[in-house]
């Protein structure tokens, strides 16, 4: 189910060198064509290796236009169902479209904290370099319960 | 002098930091997060790079349904046996139980920073730290809203290492050895797919933390749907390869992972399985875990568990279908109808909104499956088919790289030396996918396991301080290595007029298709049912090593080909390491994800045990090598 762009959506993300998708595709599949000569569209990005598609809906999900959908993949799915999501700053809406026109909506939260705010070492413990070869990560205060007498092999 | 700097001819950036962080899934999250914090005041310089970009790289990119593996109380030991009998006896019960003391606060920060944990009623403001119940799906999973698991847990990392000191979108494609000690890490290379850069980095240590291996078997679906890999397509072996060239022990690379999923779409079914209590029947609704669980008496105690290996429940699978009673199905009807005997309307919609989260938050090629053929749950039963074969550390596998554990779990003495995570090449440490006989970390044990290896990089490097990295090879050699593809591309592309079919160079693309045919046909992959035996094995090696030659004519007509050319390069050592394994070890440990058909049992007597091996990248040739097996903690034993 590779994703494509639409030509009526896609600004190329106003003309800076990279678009959103294209910074955030882990495969890089994502390309802007800039003069238009790969795709016929100039200033407008395409899914450059559409058989190498994990579907993983980043660039769907990222898109500021709402120009990237997916196409089930042609050799396994049959036409015209769709999976489209909208996703927010803490949820995620998705709209399911079968094949015979029944639809699905569903919403679900995607995280509790603001975009941003995580803080990684507030009210932390600092590390205390004199037990870097002990076992304890720098939060673990206390040590995870564990019943020892199982260890079959030690003394 | 960026500027000048074109195709083929790429400006060269030398960088010295102390510590190397090489990937950016789960593993380096949790080892940014953790060695931040351990560097402060050393003076200590960390870089993490990531051929990707943070957010959405490694493994939990698209997101998950579940953390499967949270403790809650439960005993390390517990599940390391748990670990052992699912990866049929030969793990290292060190590894597995260290995770098990370390993976809950990784849990518990992932929690404090955002990411939704569904509790039992009553406790739905309750954080788990503080004894919130989860809703569990089996006895170490807990259900999560993870769309956006990954976003939530690299904006933690990126933050504890500062902008400054990531680099996203240059993949470090090879490991350079130190130039007075062949056995220790110096360096590392690799290019920008954006920009023409090579970049060659020095150090003292380096966590290599780049997955498992995809697609290195010809995968059931060949077109479009040749990326919808069950793991991520983006993995390309490049944790094993660039190990095993560096002189790093690698540990059971004959182990792999074929995971039964909803056909096609490969959407998750342990929701289905556990949560909804769903069956897998045959064509005629019989359940054939039932039906075959004689079957599974032949594999004492691994087959007698409470939960057979996933092996085992595949063997069963593949025995119905080998007998002509497929397709097999999840039934999802008759699950949901009896969920819905005891529930009210507004619960069932509930129920059904869990379902297709399940596969919207980690799988959304299936939602669309079904989208595509009018199956609805509730109604229709859904397929399901094992998949191609995965190499992998962290799921429900143990392929990986050897190394030092913890000292205080009674581990024989060759299981540590010193530094927790090292491999046995000096300097050159690992987690998540890339720790070998361990496996069952997923998500939450990755994490925990790159804040472990933290800890051990970190002594390394301030017991080194004054050590001096000096590569094996000179710089300008190596960026001629890593840009052959380009050169060869530019040197023979005019030579005919389809620049791909060319009699001097081979795509990227063809290679791959190669490796897969190959591994398909020879080394246990699905056209033969996953059997192979020494005589099929020993084509594959003659076909593998001129496979190896000719990976050195890829070419690359861009830098995004180049990214490609790399990756298939990994993938051919990862798939040599898988066959030199699978043809070492006399049995079938693993029935259900591969058959040696000559020597089809469980040998307990002789094979129990690890089988290692080295790799020479001057002779491009392999050692393989038995090493003994103990239990740290006790274990069923057949009766």
């Amino acid at each position: 189910m590779p994703t494509f762009v639409r030509t009526d959506k896609c600004d190329g993300c106003k003309g800076q060198d990279k678009t959103a998708c294209m910074y955030i595709c882990p495969h890089d599949l994502m390309l802007l064509d800039k003069d238009g000569s790969k795709t016929g569209h100039a200033m407008k990005a395409f899914n450059q290796e559409p058989e190498q598609c994990w579907e993983c809906y980043s660039c769907v999900k990222i898109c500021p236009q709402n120009a990237i959908e997916a196409r089930h993949y042609a050799d396994v799915v049959p036409m015209g169902g769709s999976v489209q999501p909208l996703r927010g700053t803490d949820s995620i809406m998705w709209t399911i479209k079968f094949r015979n026109g029944s639809m699905k909506r569903f919403k679900f939260p995607i995280r509790t904290t603001p975009e941003g705010s995580i803080n990684p070492y507030a009210n932390k413990p600092k590390a205390d370099i004199s037990k870097i070869a002990d076992m304890a990560l720098f939060t673990e205060g206390k040590p995870y319960p564990c019943d020892r007498s199982q260890l079959i092999r030690v003394k | 002098m960026s500027t000048e700097a074109t195709f083929g001819n790429p400006q060269v950036v030398e960088e010295t930091v102390d510590i190397l962080l090489i990937g950016g899934g789960m593993a380096a999250c949790g080892a940014a997060y953790e060695i931040m914090r351990w560097t402060e005041g050393t003076g200590l310089k960390v870089k993490l790079v990531d051929k990707a970009a943070m957010d959405r790289s490694g493994a939990v990119a698209q997101g998950l349904s579940a953390i499967n593996t949270y403790m809650g109380g439960q005993d390390p030991a517990d599940y390391a046996r748990m670990v052992a009998n699912d990866l049929m006896g030969i793990t290292r019960d060190d590894l597995a139980y260290d995770v098990g003391r370390h993976v809950d606060d990784s849990v518990h920060l992932f929690e404090e920073w955002g990411l939704p944990i569904w509790k039992q009623p009553g406790d739905e403001d309750k954080p788990l730290k503080d004894g919130g119940k989860p809703v569990r799906s089996g006895k170490w999973q807990i259900m999560i809203n993870g769309e956006s698991y990954k976003v939530i847990v690299a904006e933690a990392a990126k933050k504890a290492l500062g902008m400054d000191n990531i680099q996203e979108r240059v993949f470090i494609v090879k490991l350079v050895n130190d130039k007075k000690d062949p056995k220790r890490v110096a360096g590392a290379v690799g290019f920008s797919v954006r920009d023409h850069k090579v970049y060659v980095y020095k150090f003292k240590a380096c966590l290599l933390v780049a997955g498992g291996a995809v697609n290195i078997f010809r995968p059931r679906s060949v077109g479009e749907g040749t990326g919808r890999a069950w793991y991520p397509v983006w993995n390309a072996g490049s944790t094993y390869a660039m190990a095993a060239e560096a002189g790093a022990e690698l540990t059971m690379m004959e182990n792999r992972f074929v995971p039964a999923r909803f056909k096609d779409g490969y959407g998750p079914v342990g929701a289905w399985f556990l949560l909804f209590k769903a069956k897998a029947v045959n064509a005629f609704g019989e359940v054939y875990m039932e039906r075959n669980k004689e079957m599974l008496k032949q594999y004492p105690p691994y087959g007698l568990a409470h939960v057979p290996a996933s092996c085992l429940r595949n063997h069963l699978m593949l025995h119905e279908m080998k007998e002509g009673r497929g397709p097999i199905y999840m039934d999802t009807p008759t699950a949901l109808a009896k969920l819905a005997e005891t529930m009210t309307p507004k619960e069932i919609k509930h129920l059904e909104a869990e379902a297709w989260e399940d596969f919207l938050d980690m799988c959304i090629g299936q939602a669309g499956v079904w989208a595509g053929e009018n199956i609805e749950p509730e109604k229709k039963p859904s397929e399901l088919m094992p998949t191609e074969p995965y190499l992998l550390g962290s799921h429900s596998g143990c392929s990986g790289i050897w190394v030092s554990g913890p000292e205080d779990l009674g581990a024989p003495d060759d299981w540590h030396w010193g530094y927790r995570s090292m491999t046995t090449v000096k300097g050159l440490f690992t987690a998540g996918d890339g720790v070998g006989a361990s496996g069952h970390k997923f998500s939450s044990g990755s994490h925990a396991e790159g804040r472990i290896a933290a800890k051990g990089m970190v002594k390394f490097a301030l017991d080194n301080k004054s050590w001096v990295p000096e590569l094996d090879t000179p710089v300008s050699e190596l960026v001629e290595e890593i840009y052959r593809p380009v050169r060869t591309f530019l040197q023979h592309k005019d030579y005919t007029t389809a620049i791909d079919v060319n009699p001097n160079y081979i795509t990227p693309r063809m290679l791959q298709f190669r490796l897969q045919k190959i591994m398909d046909e020879y080394v246990a992959g699905v056209a033969t049912w996953y059997q192979t035996n020494a005589k099929m094995l020993a084509v594959a090696e003659e076909k593998l090593e001129m496979l190896k030659e000719d990976a050195l004519k890829m070419r690359a007509k861009d830098l995004h080909e180049l990214l490609r050319a790399w990756e298939n390069y990994h993938r051919v050592l990862a798939a040599e390491a898988h066959m030199k394994h699978i043809q070492f070890r006399e049995e079938s440990r693993y029935p259900g994800f591969y058959y040696r058909m000559d020597f089809n049992v469980v040998d307990e007597k002789n094979w129990k045990c690890f089988v290692n091996s080295t790799y020479d990248r001057k002779t491009k040739k392999w050692n393989v090598f038995k090493r003994p097996h103990v239990d740290l903690v006790s274990k069923p034993t057949a009766p």
